[in-house]
């Protein structure tokens, strides 16, 4: 049994985007906390910190979750992917990425990282969905920029539909 | 906002689980999903001492064919059921409602059986299991106990379970080629229903129907479908007036004067 007191900081171990990492946190470090702070991966965003504006969204062992209502423990040991695993070594954006620079899925950009992980996820299960299922996935996600017209655009545009 | 501290334990056994909630009771707190209690820890309106982390327990991971009812462990997520190949040949009402759970990214995490120790009255599985009449099976180091899903939630975010008792699991009995249907009304959908309704057919001239949101449980009633208009107003008008920021009790009323027959009907239809 893995067990630790409160005040007490624990080794967390965890593969991120490929690589092993590890830092020190106290049990109640969420995950989005400990990718941002302790290991630097500022990609994922914090918005609201309760689940339900979406921006967060990571994934752990390639099932999009909220970061935010993860702790750090949760994801301790497993292979968690962030925006940054999307783009090629190169830099060059990956197919649903060019799609959303195309359309002009986003504005400020805030909600885009978990938007993309959820998608990541989403259409790796289920690559030819219909628009219905996109706007069921994406109404797990709050941006106040777009109105959600250029993110479905560019969705269509991935999944082909025309 | 950050949860408060609290003591983090991730046991591999129930044993060990439950011998965690003898030792620290009510302050203690499972953690399977925590798609409902991490939300509300980061909001401080809850404040365990200690987690106890059950979600990766292999003995609680099963989603088990047990003949009349079907049995999901306390570490299966809402998508895992969701994804079962049998759901819709043996729990169609589950697979009518689940998808009204929350969204995808929560479902991918949050747990059938921690919706239904999290009570939420106007919560699609709490109510599903109330309507089918299913039970929930509660362990701690004095043993087990299976309790019918109309004794165990009592009242709002209010259950039967006792503080050093967790559940194990949850029994769906199967309704295999009855017609179902399930619908809710909320502000977005993915957002808390203001009132849902899940509905089963019961032979030619019964239904069953569950109701959420209407009070601080799930309400069932089996009404007889010949009388359904004089039914449905009965069960408007009889509830207590409960209401909230989203929703007066009238505006409920009338949600469910309007939904009811749609969704009896849907039921029906799916029967034929």
């Amino acid at each position: 049994m893995r067990r630790v007191n409160k005040d007490e900081k624990s080794r967390i171990s965890l593969t991120l985007n490929g690589r092993k990492m590890a830092a020190e946190a106290e049990p109640r470090m969420l995950l989005s906390d400990f990718l941002r702070h302790s290991l630097g991966a500022t990609g994922t965003h914090v918005g609201c910190e309760h689940g339900v504006c979406g921006c967060c969204t990571v994934q752990i062992d390639g099932t999009a979750v909220r970061s935010c209502l993860t702790l750090a423990m949760q994801a301790e040991g497993r292979d968690v992917k962030t925006v940054e695993s999307l783009a090629g070594p190169n830099g060059r954006l990956n197919t649903l990425q060019q799609a959303f620079q195309k359309h002009h899925a986003l504005q400020c950009g805030f909600c885009t990282p978990g938007i993309l992980m959820s998608f990541t996820d989403f259409l790796s299960r289920n690559p030819k969905p219909t628009e219905e299922e996109l706007r069921e996935v994406l109404s797990g996600h709050i941006c106040r920029c777009t109105g959600y017209a250029g993110i479905m655009a560019a969705l269509k545009e991935a999944v082909g539909i025309s | 906002m950050k949860p408060r501290p609290f003591d983090y334990a991730r046991p591999d056994t129930i044993d060990e689980a439950v011998a965690l909630l003898a030792e620290r009771g009510d302050e203690a707190r499972i953690l399977a999903g925590g798609q409902s209690l991490m939300a509300m820890m980061n909001l401080r309106l809850a404040d365990p001492s200690m987690l106890i982390d059950i979600a990766r327990i292999a003995e609680l991971g099963h989603i088990r064919d047990l003949g009349d009812t079907i049995e999901v462990g306390a570490a299966v997520t809402q998508n895992r059921l969701l994804a079962w190949p049998d759901l819709t040949a043996k729990l169609p009402l589950l697979a009518a409602a689940l998808p009204f759970v929350g969204h995808f990214q929560t479902r991918n995490k949050g747990t059938v059986c921690g919706s239904i120790a999290h009570a939420d009255p106007s919560s699609e599985i709490p109510l599903s299991l109330a309507t089918l009449e299913g039970s929930v099976v509660l362990r701690s180091t004095g043993g087990e106990r299976v309790v019918a899903a109309k004794d165990f939630q009592i009242d709002m975010m209010t259950t039967a379970r006792r503080g050093d008792e967790m559940i194990t699991a949850v029994r769906f009995p199967v309704h295999t080629g009855r017609g179902v249907a399930f619908r809710e009304v909320a502000r977005r959908h993915g957002d808390f229903a203001i009132i849902a309704i899940a509905a089963v057919i019961e032979g030619k001239d019964f239904a069953q129907i569950g109701i959420g949101g209407m009070a601080g449980k799930p309400l069932v009633q089996r009404i007889v479908m010949k009388e359904l208009k004089s039914e449905i107003e009965a069960l408007a008008t009889g509830f207590e007036d409960y209401e909230d920021l989203h929703a007066s009790a009238a505006l409920r009323r009338d949600i469910l004067r309007n939904l009811a027959p749609l969704v009896l009907a849907e039921a029906q239809a799916c029967a034929a």
